[in-house]
């Protein structure tokens, strides 16, 4: 049977020689984790079932460091990895894929260029291309949008990005549609209200994606404990789970989270 | 021991370099086939459509044939893997045909690609299995699947709407629909055993 894979995510802050991981919350306030390839290796000796990279600097001289980082990462780590942060065309995606990336996300260029995600496709096939969406919950209906009924209330939900920063003016729903259409081999959902809060995935977004697109979609933003995963795979049909802080300060392990979740029936790689 | 990856211009191949280097495989990306006589194993990988892999495999072919005749282990992965079969739904180019049956698609009841890790069933005993049983799990990524004609030749299942292929082993050919080089420990596991069998 295939398991439901737990991703950690590292978001690189790459201003600094072997790059160094960070997180914030709410897409703000950052604080310090490691350093990246050594991360990932711990992470991969506990059972990540996948390693995601983040690329959240906007210096010239990142793109070298990325490479570095992903070479480091990619001698001792045998799961796939994904990177993104400044994925614009396809010539990036060839020089992580050399470096030993497996896949790419690609946010913000792909809103402004959606042919980025076909052109990724056709040349390193749809399981290569990522499409991660940052969604903000707004409070609605709202004419045009998809509605989503939350404990809240109805809701829709607009992409943002430029890391959080602006707003795209685009159905972050539709447009998961749309990315699979276009060959994205996955969907990377994000929650911006949920994110570094520990409150937990936001389960009605997670399930309307889901519910609408027949590529496998992997929850984040909100992961506070193993019962939250529990949670996000027992009320949706998310294909993974990806999480950040709880790992990055040793809250939990991969391995207990895994452990966890067995226990309660949900099949997992142990 | 020194492993040749044929270099055939499909997709990334620099994980499967780096999991050899990590097993001391002395691995090297080959792009003339020529070149491909003087190596004690041979890994054909393959990502992306069925076609497109054979346009550019078919050079190779003869080179191949010759090893493989030669009695060098041959490993075949994901798309590589499904190269050996007669034809497959995804493409009207023909395979290399060494192994009778076809290529078809995943089922609809569930989601294609089937991408993620999965368990095998094993079915006999061979030596590219060594050390591995059916609780461990594997990183597929595909959306086709391959259908012998003489289910004997094959190794190990995967469960993912029906029951399919996943590892075949026929003399000095072997070939695996999932990742070992993406497979974690495992997967490495399964690279040793093929490196080990490329020294005999």
């Amino acid at each position: 049977m295939l398991a439901r894979r737990i991703i950690p995510c590292l978001d690189c802050d790459l201003a600094v020689p072997q790059g160094r991981v960070v997180k914030g919350i709410e897409f703000k306030q950052i604080r310090y984790a490691g350093v990246p390839w050594e991360l990932a290796t711990r992470y991969y000796e506990e059972g990540a079932d996948e390693i995601v990279f983040l690329d959240i600097t906007a210096s010239s001289e990142r793109r070298e460091t990325m490479k570095n980082v992903i070479r480091a990462t990619a001698k001792n780590v045998f799961v796939p990895l994904a990177v993104g942060g400044g994925i614009r065309a396809v010539e990036d995606v060839r020089a992580v894929f050399q470096a030993g990336a497996d896949k790419v996300t690609v946010n913000t260029a792909a809103l402004k260029r959606p042919d980025l995600i076909s052109e990724i496709a056709e040349e390193y096939g749809s399981q290569a291309c990522v499409v991660a969406i940052d969604a903000k919950r707004r409070d609605g209906p709202k004419e045009g949008w998809i509605s989503v009924p939350t404990p809240e209330g109805e809701s829709w939900f607009e992409a943002s990005f430029y890391g959080g920063r602006e707003f795209s003016g685009v159905d972050a729903i539709a447009w998961a549609m749309k990315a699979e259409r276009l060959g994205a081999g996955e969907i990377l959902l994000t929650s911006m209200d949920r994110d570094g809060t520990y409150d937990g995935f936001d389960i009605p977004l997670t399930d309307a994606v889901s519910r609408r697109v027949r590529i496998p979609v992997i929850a984040s933003g909100g992961c506070g404990n193993p019962d939250h995963i529990f949670e996000v795979f027992s009320k949706t049909g998310a294909s993974a789970a990806l999480a950040a802080s709880i790992f990055h300060y040793e809250e939990w392990g991969i391995d207990e989270v895994k452990r966890y979740l067995t226990e309660r029936g949900i099949t997992v790689r142990i | 021991m020194t492993i040749a990856v044929v270099d055939y211009g499909v997709g990334n191949l620099f994980s499967i370099y780096n999991a050899l280097e990590r097993i001391e495989a002395r691995p090297e990306l080959i792009t003339e086939p020529e070149e491909l006589t003087r190596f004690e194993g041979v890994v054909v990988p393959g990502v992306g459509s069925f076609g497109r892999c054979m346009r550019r495999l078919s050079r190779f072919e003869a080179a191949l044939r010759e090893a493989l005749e030669g009695g060098t282990p041959i490993l075949g992965i994901c798309v590589g893997m499904q190269v050996l079969f007669e034809r497959s739904e995804e493409s009207p180019e023909e395979g290399l045909g060494w192994i009778d049956g076809e290529v078809v698609r995943l089922p609809d009841s569930v989601l294609v690609p089937q991408m993620g890790w999965n368990t095998l069933s094993i079915k006999r005993e061979v030596e590219i299995l060594d050390g591995i049983s059916d609780d461990d799990f594997f990183y597929f990524v595909h959306s086709y699947h391959c259908v012998p004609r003489d289910g004997r030749v094959v190794a190990a299942t995967t469960d993912y709407g029906l029951e399919m292929a996943a590892a075949m082993a026929v003399d000095n050919l072997f070939a695996v629909q999932f990742h070992p080089e993406k497979s974690g420990e495992k997967g490495l596991s399964i690279l040793k055993n093929f490196g080990r069998l490329a020294r005999c």
